[in-house]
């Protein structure tokens, strides 16, 4: 049982990595990596959301949404599915919001910290798409939460690593036309090649 | 048609393009452009949502209250976006189902969300249809430009049809696979921005100076 987790978040972090094999959560990938001090603010409130959200929306999907799941309340024919999006939305905002009033209470340090990066996490893609990946390979609720932390594990690596990249380009002179957004593209590629060399790993 | 409403419809093509300028809704274009018959679905449903949540945010722009506006936003989006996802499962099942996740990832698409907030809150319904038309064509000029380069070279072939004979059928070209997985498109994103930057050069971005990593210490730097 632990290897199947062990390598679920192996397959998370590095393999099938958000941003590096799927795209997910790349306009704040672009934006908020020009310093990794920020970035790793980020990071950290990445993994920390996808964390609780995967786990809520898993198990939220199971109880009301899924083919035959409101056979509890006697409806065993009835399919919500197509009401997932909405849902899955609503939780990640209403989540997000309630973690930010939590943090802002109880640990003012973790609030000082990942305070403003809350609010644009809302509309990260990598967020939402780690729900609709759960929701398409069916994980139960011990797997959806390895998925999730893993996930947002993986990403905040690559955003850490791109961030530290950066800060080093700023001393090389790239052609102007490609300066800032364009070069900030190519350097993703090669990352993204460099995280290939991970695939086909079986934990 | 006033030069208003052109502007508004020209103008992300090229001079403001929402991928290559204003960094939005990068992560669907990557992953939907192995070939070309998706991208086009990925655009056409991009296109349909945007002109969809524009103008229904346009119309009952007086009367969201500011403090809930990204809710109801969202909710707008998220209705419409269920709406296009059932069409396409009607209609085009198989690329709905290459398309997989990222139909629904259209919600999170910042290009849908930032014209609502940017433009359709503050303009009238028919203007904010246009400005939807016009990005989602922004949109769709990366898309398919990459989707081409990337069928093309990768598999070469043109919407399944075969152009360059690859050699496993007895013609004479090599595939590159390497256009057909990810790091591909980011090269081909990063030159698209490159060529179109060398062609209007009012949109580089001066940031090499050294003295630069001192002013990102200030949090302004988040966008």
């Amino acid at each position: 049982m632990l290897e199947h987790y062990l390598s679920l978040a192996t397959k998370a972090i590095f393999v099938e990595n958000m941003a590096l094999a799927f795209f997910l959560g790349m306009c704040s990938f672009l934006a908020v990596s020009k310093k990794v001090d920020t970035a790793i603010g980020l990071g950290g409130a990445v993994i920390f959301v996808l964390g609780v959200t995967c786990p809520l929306n898993q198990a939220l999907n199971d109880a009301l949404l899924k083919e035959g799941a409101l056979s509890w309340a006697g409806f065993p024919e009835v399919n919500l599915g197509f009401l997932s999006f909405l849902t899955l939305i609503g939780t990640i905002a209403a989540m997000v919001q309630i973690v930010e009033m939590a943090l802002d209470r109880y640990a003012p340090g973790l609030y000082n910290a990942l305070g403003v990066f809350l609010p644009l996490i809302a509309v990260n893609c990598a967020i939402l798409g780690a729900s609709l990946f759960m929701v398409e390979r069916d994980y139960s609720f011990g797997e959806a939460t390895v998925f999730g932390v893993g996930s947002g594990i993986g990403w905040a690596l690559a955003i850490v690593a791109l961030a530290a990249i950066r800060e080093k380009m700023r001393y090389s002179n790239v052609p102007g036309p490609l300066r800032g957004l364009g070069i900030t593209f190519i350097v993703v590629g090669l990352m993204s090649i460099g995280f290939m060399v991970f695939s086909g790993i079986q934990l | 048609m006033s030069s208003q409403s052109r502007e508004a419809l020209v103008d992300p093509l090229f001079n403001n393009n929402p991928i290559a300028l204003q960094v939005l809704g990068i992560c669907s274009a990557l992953a939907v452009t192995t070939k070309l018959e998706t991208a086009v679905v990925m655009t056409a449903a991009v296109i349909a949502v945007l002109l969809g949540s524009n103008v229904a945010v346009s119309i009952i722009r007086n009367m969201i209250p500011p403090s809930i506006r990204i809710i109801v936003q969202l909710t707008i989006i998220a209705s419409l976006v269920i709406i296009t996802d059932q069409v396409l499962k009607a209609f085009v099942y198989d690329i709905s189902k290459q398309l997989s996740v990222f139909v629904g990832l259209i919600i999170t698409n910042c290009i849908v969300m930032g014209r609502a907030e940017a433009y359709a809150m503050q303009n009238p319904p028919g203007l904010s249809a246009i400005d939807g038309l016009g990005n989602g064509l922004g949109y769709g000029v990366v898309l398919l430009s990459v989707g081409f380069v990337r069928e093309l070279f990768g598999s070469g072939k043109l919407f399944g049809v075969t152009i360059l004979q690859p050699v496993t059928e007895g013609g004479w070209y090599v595939p590159n696979g390497l256009m057909l997985l990810a790091p591909a498109a980011f090269f081909l994103i990063g030159i698209f921005i490159w060529a179109v930057r060398a062609w209007k050069p009012e949109q580089i971005e001066e940031d090499f100076r050294v003295g630069a990593l001192l002013e990102l210490s200030h949090e302004g730097d988040l966008r």
